[in-house]
């Protein structure tokens, strides 16, 4: 937000900016240079931890350098001067052994309060499930009325804008297509795992940092009173696009969250009742389109060319037998960067993709697949 | 063999079958020179990309190849066999020593080294591409996930740890054996004590880091589920093993390097090393704390509070040792009769890079801050302090400081503070950058960025393009002086520098100390 105008300010203003960026609330800001004090509680602790410490680093900093150039610029030969011969002296390696273990003691006290706020998980008024896989990430809302609500938040940038061919827009990188969406004020506990390698969950402005470890569920919690959009990205490498992964909080009011979660709901009802529809060729196309950009296209290339994974285009799979290509497309191929979407994208979007693999990019298989084939599928394993 | 004062034998042989500690020493300086070139090569191709936002000239696997490459070959291809190769040169002539204690292992430990780096950079031509899951090698993705090649990536890390481990045998062998009567153990520069408490790092550590490799290799081969969860496996132990093996690796990689500051802060001081037995006492505590901190660097991975708050304090001790040291040296400098010569240079760029990088440490170690710091560029910008202005500066400085004395003749000063200048420049222009980037928000390891981090990305990619540059006249200069400098016959060659290796004759002759020196106790240890 409100990129524009700062896009003026050049380096010198960057301290500048970065004391306005607490109200202006854009994140990060352009040339950005200290970290952000962030919106909750621990991340303005957190802050303030840093900048103790940088600036005690800085006091010492000064004062070793001070004496070093001191030095440098006095006791240099071409003043003439005569070295001193004077060394070891135990009271003085003592003074400077103690000073600064109290020094870190100093540090020590409020970065353990600190760390205990980080890890008090406790009487969290809402749980979410974030789930990292190469390369998006899933969120899953437990506990509401018992009924879950579960979607996945890809990038949203096209990659027209990446490889150049298009403006780049002012989230660049940043944007995703569903964000997480929390009530402002209430405390929310996320459990953090992970699909297939580890990633990492970090939004700077909430203060959380969390790996996504496979098989491990780890626990981290959030609370804000300030409305807003926080963004952030994959912090652990974990392949490819890596880069590409990008995370988006809205932080609304309690009302509104609530009618964004019985949408979401509805919307999940709406699904089902999709389900059980019947759809034409043209139909499925067009939705496995979509869903083909979003989540095969990284991997599959965008002409079905193929790149980290084979070629669609007259790939054998999809030319051939329709339960073979539904396997893949449902279970993966174990073992290999082809995973599982039966969890991820819904039995509609599966029946849509499948059946655009068979009939794009030359593939004239001409057949096709409704929901419910894909619900037989699943079934029948 | 009954001549004993015999010269080099001739031709491709010499290098091939020699057991000369000065031939050996010669082939891992110019080995560690060719895989700085070749790092550094993978590192321009890197921030080429990062210059601007969008993909630009590489996509974003071979990105991820180039930055695991581009570390790997740093860590282990460039700086480790550098200090390998100093040490060769050096710890004999140090002490008083003929040669180093086990000349026909020697021998080995280098020649290992070039096919197994031939057999890393041929990765990058297989099937699937090269390694692309960071120096670090995290599994799963380094596992379950990675390109075949991981296997050869297996096969190279074992080779270097055996080579690594054949020379800390020999440096600990020839140290504790081979001193002249007289060299007392307090009475060895401080190079000598920095590498033998290195050398036992590496005997400690190199054995658990072939023990990660051969796990991975299991998990990728035979079945077992070491790290992987859906077998039983924990992928978080492997970074408890490889961090056990890698925070020691640090020091491994930065202690020789205050050996080499500790021996030419004094020499063109004129005035002998403020606190030499602090000095080794410093050294013997960083060295022992850093077997109890490896999971700082893994506070967001979810251990509980109580391992965290011991790794926390842990770290942050460190911090004492360490400005031990850094105060010594200032002190050292304090009412010296200095003169800055380029290995004086790149001493004080050392001392006042490596603080900073030293202060980011002890940042980075308070663990709820770390919370936002880590996996960051942050964390980029830290450890470029430490190793590059770190270790980097102080291995040039030693190449400029002994290099009249190993060929007899005298690198060209002008070009060599030139040389200093643009690094120095060039090297904070790349990294200081980082920190506020990291700061901002923007992670490590990405191929591409957000918009709000371009200035500074440019910033930083220009001064990669000249710190490399500058590397070329390093390059020329010592090439020149190896041909045509100008001759020194002063076994001195610095009026301030003290120690054995300055009593034999310029050039050093291919033998010395055949027969033991007298260890003059008022010349022990500078
Ligand atoms: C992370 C990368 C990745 C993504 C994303 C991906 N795939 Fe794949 N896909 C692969 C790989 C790798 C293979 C090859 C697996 C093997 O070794 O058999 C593959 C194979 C396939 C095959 C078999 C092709 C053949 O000729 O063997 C089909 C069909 C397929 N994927 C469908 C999809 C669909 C549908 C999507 C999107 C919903 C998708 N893939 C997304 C990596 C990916
Ligand atoms: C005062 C001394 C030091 C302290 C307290 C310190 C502390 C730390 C901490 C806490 C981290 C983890 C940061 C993170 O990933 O979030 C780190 C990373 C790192 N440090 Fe240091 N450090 C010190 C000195 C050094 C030295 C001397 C070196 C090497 C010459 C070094 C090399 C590294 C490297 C390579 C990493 C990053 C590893 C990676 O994730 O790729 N550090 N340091
Ligand atoms: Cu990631
Ligand atoms: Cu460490």
């Amino acid at each position: 937000m409100c990129f524009n105008a700062k896009r003026l300010s050049k380096l010198a203003l960057g301290p500048v900016l970065m004391l306005l960026s607490a109200f202006a609330l854009a994140n990060p800001e352009v040339n950005q240079v200290n970290m952000a004090p962030g919106v909750t509680e621990v991340g303005k602790e957190i802050y303030d931890l840093h900048m103790i410490i940088l600036g005690i680093c800085v006091v010492i900093g000064i004062g070793v350098f001070g004496v070093m150039f001191y030095s440098i610029f006095y006791h240099r030969k071409s003043r003439g001067v005569t070295p001193a011969t004077f060394h070891e002296s135990t009271q003085v390696e003592i003074l400077w052994t103690v000073v600064p273990f109290f020094i870190l003691i100093g540090m020590a006290i409020p970065a353990t309060n600190t760390l205990l706020s980080i890890y008090d998980n406790d009487d969290a008024e809402l749980d979410v499930l974030i789930t990292g896989y190469q390369w998006k990430w899933k969120y899953e809302y437990l506990n509401e009325n018992g009924e879950n609500v579960s979607f996945f938040s890809n990038l949203r940038t096209p990659q027209s804008e990446i490889y150049n061919t298009e403006a780049k827009g002012e989230h660049y990188l940043l944007e995703v297509d569903n964000p997480l969406v929390l009530p402002a004020g209430k405390k929310v506990r996320f459990l953090i795992t992970a699909n297939d390698v580890i990633h990492s969950w970090w939004v700077p402005h909430l203060a959380v940092k969390k790996d996504a470890v496979p098989g491990f569920i780890n626990e981290a919690w959030t609370r804000t009173d300030q409305t807003g959009i926080y963004r952030g990205q994959c912090a652990e490498l974990c392949g490819k696009d890596h880069g590409f992964m990008p995370i988006v909080v809205n932080v609304v009011e309690p009302a509104e969250y609530d009618d964004w979660l019985a949408g979401k709901q509805a919307e999940q009802a709406e699904i089902a009742a999709l389900m059980a529809q019947e759809f034409t060729l043209d139909e499925l196309m067009e939705r496995g389109e979509a869903v083909y950009q979003r989540n095969c296209l990284a991997c599959h290339g965008a002409n079905g060319e193929g790149g980290v994974g084979p070629a669609i285009a007259a790939s054998a799979v999809a030319t051939g037998d329709l339960s073979g290509h539904l396997e893949i497309g449902i279970n993966g191929v174990p073992g290999t960067a082809m995973q599982a979407f039966g969890g991820q994208i819904n039995d509609v979007e599966m029946a849509a993709v499948i059946t655009y693999q068979r009939n794009a990019f030359g593939n004239n298989m001409g057949d096709l697949v409704q929901p419910i084939d894909v619900f037989n599928h699943k079934k029948g394993q | 063999m009954g001549d004993h004062h015999h010269g080099p034998a001739k031709g491709l042989g010499r290098w091939l079958f020699t057991t000369n500690h000065k031939d050996i020493g010669t082939m891992y300086l110019w080995f560690s020179f060719a895989m700085f070139i070749l790092g550094g090569a993978f590192a321009m191709i890197i921030r080429a990309e990062l210059f601007q936002p969008g993909m630009q000239l590489v996509d974003p696997a071979f990105f991820n190849q180039m930055t695991t490459l581009h570390g790997l070959v740093m860590v282990f291809g460039a700086i480790m066999p550098s200090f390998v190769g100093l040490a060769n040169w050096l710890i004999p002539m140090m002490i008083g020593a003929p040669d180093m204690a086990l000349p026909r292992m020697n021998n080995w430990s280098f020649w290992i080294l070039p096919p197994t780096f031939l057999l890393l950079a041929s990765t990058l031509f297989m099937e699937g591409g090269a390694p692309a899951f960071g120096w670090t090698f995290y599994a799963p993705l380094s596992t379950t996930y990675a390109p075949p090649s991981v296997t050869f990536f297996i096969f190279s890390v074992h080779i270097l740890g055996l080579s690594s481990i054949m020379g800390s045998i020999n440096i600990i062998a020839t140290v504790m054996n081979m001193r002249a009567p007289g060299m007392t153990y307090m009475k060895m520069p401080l190079f000598v004590w920095t590498w033998l408490i290195t050398a036992f790092l590496l005997v400690a550590v190199m054995p658990v880091l072939a023990g990660a490799v051969t796990m991975m290799l299991m998990d990728i081969h035979f079945g077992t589920s070491f790290f992987s969860a859906a077998g039983g496996g924990d992928p978080v132990l492997f970074q408890h093993v490889f961090w056990f093996f890698g925070h020691p690796e640090v020091y491994i990689i930065i202690l020789p390097a205050f050996g080499v500051v500790s021996q030419i802060i004094p020499a063109f001081s004129r005035k002998p090393l403020f606190g030499y037995d602090s000095m080794v006492y410093a050294t013997s505590s960083i060295a022992f704390l850093s077997f109890i901190v490896w999971a700082h660097h893994m506070y967001t991975v979810g251990m509980p509070v109580a391992g965290e708050l011991f790794f926390m304090y842990a770290t942050m001790l460190i911090a004492v040792p360490t400005g031990v040291k850094v105060f010594n040296w200032v002190t050292t400098m304090w009412r010296g009769a200095m003169t800055f010569e380029t290995p004086m240079l790149f001493c004080i760029g050392f001392l006042v890079l490596f603080t900073i990088g030293g202060f980011t440490g002890l940042m980075l170690s308070i663990a709820p801050a770390d919370f936002q710091y880590h996996d960051s560029y942050f964390v980029v910008a830290h450890f470029h302090y430490v190793m590059v202005a770190g270790a980097v500066f102080s291995m040039t400085a030693a190449v400029y400081f002994w290099l009249p004395k190993w060929c007899g003749r005298m690198y060209n000063e002008a070009m060599g503070k030139t040389h200093f200048w643009i690094s120095f420049i060039g090297f904070n222009l790349t990294f200081f950058p980082q920190h506020f980037v990291g700061l901002a928000g923007m992670p490590r390891r990405i191929p591409d960025y957000a918009l709000q981090f371009a200035d500074f990305n440019m910033m930083s990619s220009i001064g990669a393009f000249i710190y490399g540059a500058s590397q070329i006249l390093f390059l020329y200069n010592v090439i020149a002086t190896i041909v045509a400098g100008k001759p020194v016959s002063d076994e001195k060659v610095w009026d301030g520098a003290e120690g054995l290796e300055w009593t034999v004759p310029t050039p050093a002759p291919y033998h010395t100390f055949e027969t033991p020196p007298k260890v003059d106790p008022a010349h022990a240890h500078s």
